[in-house]
């Protein structure tokens, strides 16, 4: 989760009218932090107001260089062995539209950075946080239009597209507009 | 904006189904025949006695399963006969029971008493039915609470391979690594010990194997660098007696002065050290997670060793003692009796952990104490249990990895041509990563004298990369692409005489058969497919008697016992998964053919077939 989860949690108790003992005084806290009234979701992170995108993601779009110096980064931190070329394996796979903790670049920084609780290491101070990000952009890749659209043949993402910056203007929960790649929504039985 | 996206993605359908479809089989003429590598020390001589397991191994039958191979020969037969060949086809499910768990299922449930205990996949779940009450409610649920992350460094799904009951107690283990033993009655824990480091990449899949008052368990983790090892628990307090790496110095080995390998390549100081590159003995793998024996005939433990690590054999030249083989040891001290490979210097992930079935079998004119053992190289290994010598090694499935074994030297003969190699792609290599056979147990009938082993019918492409070691993370160094053997087909019930050294019947199954079997005295033969179905064959024709469709693929163990009521009843677990089925319940993209470590190559139209799911099914005659 990103890190402004606690704050729209504690949003959301108010939004809900839970008044738990002591609730009150996490939420007052929150939106003082916040200065000013957030709308907020179930989803979290979503909504305008709450995706402000972090500054230090910006010179990883539309930078091709960035995208393939991550594709031989995530080979050799052993990235692939979990995830294998996106498909996924023993990490779930990178190259479809879920996205569990979030699909914007910054989200999968975060990611890389903080690691999950069923199974994802955490990466920061251990590996250069440039390298990090050079890896989220080449994840953040896998499953954009362009880089589905080169896969040839059954290894995808060996031409991993730059990511353009439109691509991170939704919610990072949801696939860019003109995202064709949720082969899950018809899958067709065998032909008799 | 719902439209717009149906239209977008049906569009885009023909492409994906492009990506997806299984590829074209190896050609028959690619692989070897029986003839051309099969080898043994004498010819057959079938009329010098009647193979069958000890009664020490395989004591009078109770109408009980309370270990997962029914006993420690590991028939997973049962004498019951109110099932037969004549009267299967009037078969109907009596039961069924949600898991709650839709990952594979690769447990056999457990009867003992009038009580039915099974384990599911992580969170390793334990459920005690009480069978003696209509409906066959719930006595008791325990929630181990394994640590999540423990699902990030499991290679292959989330599986465990089932618990085992004894003197009340019943004991099972967790993917992050604890054994635990339970009050049968309630359900409390006795004694709860963690054995593995998860850090370290180490979990537990495996069946724990209870003999002589201990608990035998071993690691998974061969793909994650892991240094592989066998414990022994005090069944009664949990506490460590011994353990066993299967890497490095002999001290750790528990290689001793009584240590009496059949072959002069196993002889030598140190060899888990010196057929290794400098301390890569310290991360090669050679885990436990398979099915040990006791042997009360010899009173000794039997076990395979699995991969060495990582993949890729460029990086560690040498034999890689002691991975890829099996060990006998003693119960006791864990000191090793004798050891063998069946695959030096591993090139194709053929793990040595399958089953072992202990028979007194004819061979030579005379009796032997053998163990048979079908490995993921391909080969039906005939050895002696009292010095480890093979018999005889003959192809089961489709191999061209190898050129059968020399009987002299024991080596596995390698066929240069589909070694592997740095930065080349080698194809049609047979068998594939995941064995001509896996985890699933085979089976043995004494009535037939045959073996039943599930199997795959499964090749692949490999390329070896450069991978470093990264703690708690793979070490692979692998890019697998996997398709089907000759015939297309990619799995096979193979009905094996062990004497005669060769099969007697094969059933062809779409997908690869990766559920055990399980054989009765009404001349039945039980197993399930990953496409769904249950299925019952005459165990000596191989003919189809009868089938029901269950709610998901089944990869579980079958077994069967004698209910409180004095009928036979046959049990399953349903819930596709494991290597082969991480692409049905995983998160897995089939569009990507090296995912799940190269399966997903072989087996992305699963999904058109089944879905994610974990029930118990009971079956019987209507009565």
């Amino acid at each position: 989760m990103c890190s402004r989860f606690p704050i729209s949690l504690a949003l959301l108790l108010v939004l809900a009218g839970c008044h738990k003992a002591g609730s009150d005084i996490v939420a007052d806290k929150g939106v003082a932090n916040a200065g000013g009234v957030i709308d907020t979701a179930l989803t979290p992170g979503v909504g305008r107001s709450l995706t402000t995108l972090d500054p230090r993601a910006e010179k990883y779009y539309d930078n091709g260089e960035a995208v393939m110096t991550g594709k031989r980064l995530f080979g050799q931190y052993n990235c692939s062995g979990c995830h294998s070329n996106g498909g996924g394996g023993m990490g779930p796979s990178l190259m479809d539209d879920e996205w569990i903790y979030g699909g914007r670049l910054e989200q999968i920084h975060q990611t890389l950075v903080e690691g999950r609780p069923n199974g994802m290491p955490a990466w920061g101070g251990k590996v250069p946080d440039e390298q990090l990000w050079q890896i989220a952009t080449y994840v953040r890749s896998m499953s954009l239009p362009a880089t589905l659209a080169a896969q040839n043949g059954p290894t995808p993402s060996q031409s991993p597209a730059p990511v353009p910056r439109a691509a991170d203007e939704d919610t990072g929960w949801q696939p860019p507009p003109g995202t064709t790649n949720d082969y899950t929504t018809t899958v067709k039985g065998p032909q008799q | 904006m719902k439209s717009l996206w149906s239209v977008a993605v049906s569009s885009l359908l023909p492409l994906c189904a492009a990506a997806q479809t299984v590829p074209a089989p190896v050609p028959q003429e690619e692989v070897f025949s029986a003839s051309q590598i099969g080898q043994a020390l004498s010819a057959p001589t079938p009329n010098a006695g009647k193979t069958a397991p000890s009664a020490a191994n395989a004591p009078p039958d109770d109408g009980q399963w309370t270990m997962q191979a029914k006993n420690f020969a590991s028939t997973r037969y049962s004498s019951l006969a109110e099932l037969t060949q004549d009267n299967v086809k009037s078969m109907q499910p009596i039961l069924t029971f949600s898991l709650g768990v839709n990952k594979g299922q690769e447990a056999a449930p457990i009867v003992a008493g009038s009580t039915m205990y099974i384990t599911t996949a992580y969170p390793n779940f334990v459920y005690a039915l009480d069978l003696s009450r209509p409906g066959a409610p719930l006595k008791w649920k325990f929630a181990p609470k394994p640590l999540p992350a423990s699902q990030g460094v499991a290679c292959c799904d989330v599986v465990n391979r089932g618990g085992s009951y004894s003197n009340g107690k019943f004991i099972f283990t967790t993917l992050d690594g604890q054994v635990i033993a339970l009050d049968a009655d309630s359900g409390k824990p006795v004694w709860r010990t963690r054995l593995a480091n998860i850090n370290a990449g180490e979990t537990i899949t495996m069946a724990p194997l209870i003999a002589k008052g201990k608990v035998y368990v071993g690691d998974s983790g061969g793909e994650l660098g892991v240094r592989g090892w066998l414990i022994a628990l005090d069944e009664n307090s949990g506490k460590l007696l011994w353990k066993a790496y299967n890497t490095g110095p002999d001290s750790e080995v528990l290689i001793g002065s009584d240590f009496q390998p059949p072959y002069p390549s196993d002889k030598g100081k140190d060899l888990g050290v010196s057929s290794w590159p400098a301390q890569a003995w310290k991360i090669g793998g050679g885990s436990v997670w398979g099915w040990p024996n006791y042997d009360a005939d010899l009173n000794s433990i039997y076990y395979g060793t699995g991969n060495p690590g990582p993949w890729n054999a460029d990086q560690r030249p040498g034999d890689n003692k002691w991975t890829t083989g099996i060990f006998a040891r003693d119960p006791d001290s864990g000191s090793a009796h004798w050891f063998y490979q069946f695959t030096p210097h591993d090139e194709h992930d053929y793990d040595g952990v399958n089953e072992q079935i202990l028979l007194d079998m004819p061979f030579g004119g005379k009796m032997h104490k053998v163990l048979v053992h079908p490995d993921r190289n391909g080969y039906v290994y005939v050895i002696d249990r009292s010095d480890g010598t093979v018999l005889s090694a003959d192809p089961y499935g489709p191999v061209n990895s190898s050129k059968g074994v020399d009987l002299k030297t024991g080596r596995l003969i390698i066929n240069p041509d589909k070694q592997t190699k740095l930065g080349e792609e080698i194809h049609n290599i047979c068998p594939t990563a995941s064995g001509a056979k896996d985890w699933n147990p085979s089976s043995f009938s004494p009535d037939t004298g045959l073996m039943y082993i599930p199997h795959e019918n499964i090749c692949m492409d490999w390329l070896n990369m450069e991978v470093n070691y990264i703690t708690g993370t793979p070490y692979v160094g692998a890019n697998v692409h996997m398709k089907p053997g000759p015939g297309g087909h990619r799995g096979e019930v193979t009905a094996w005489d062990p004497v005669r050294r060769k099969p007697v019947w094969v059933v062809k199954e779409n997908f690869p058969v990766w559920s055990g079997t399980a054989a009765t005295a009404g001349n039945l033969v039980f197993y399930g497919t990953m496409d769904g179905w249950f299925k019952a064959l005459n165990a000596k024709t191989g003919d189809l008697l009868w089938r029901y469709k269950v709610d998901s693929g089944i990869i579980g163990a079958p077994m069967t016992y004698k209910g409180p009521d004095g009928h036979q009843y046959v049990a399953v677990l349903s819930g596709v998964g494991g290597w082969s089925g991480a692409v049905v319940s995983g998160p897995v993209d089939p569009r990507d053919g090296s995912a799940a470590l190269g399966m997903v190559n072989v087996m992305s139209d699963l999904p058109k077939y089944t879905t994610a799911g974990g029930t118990l099914y009971v079956f019987a005659l209507p009565h």
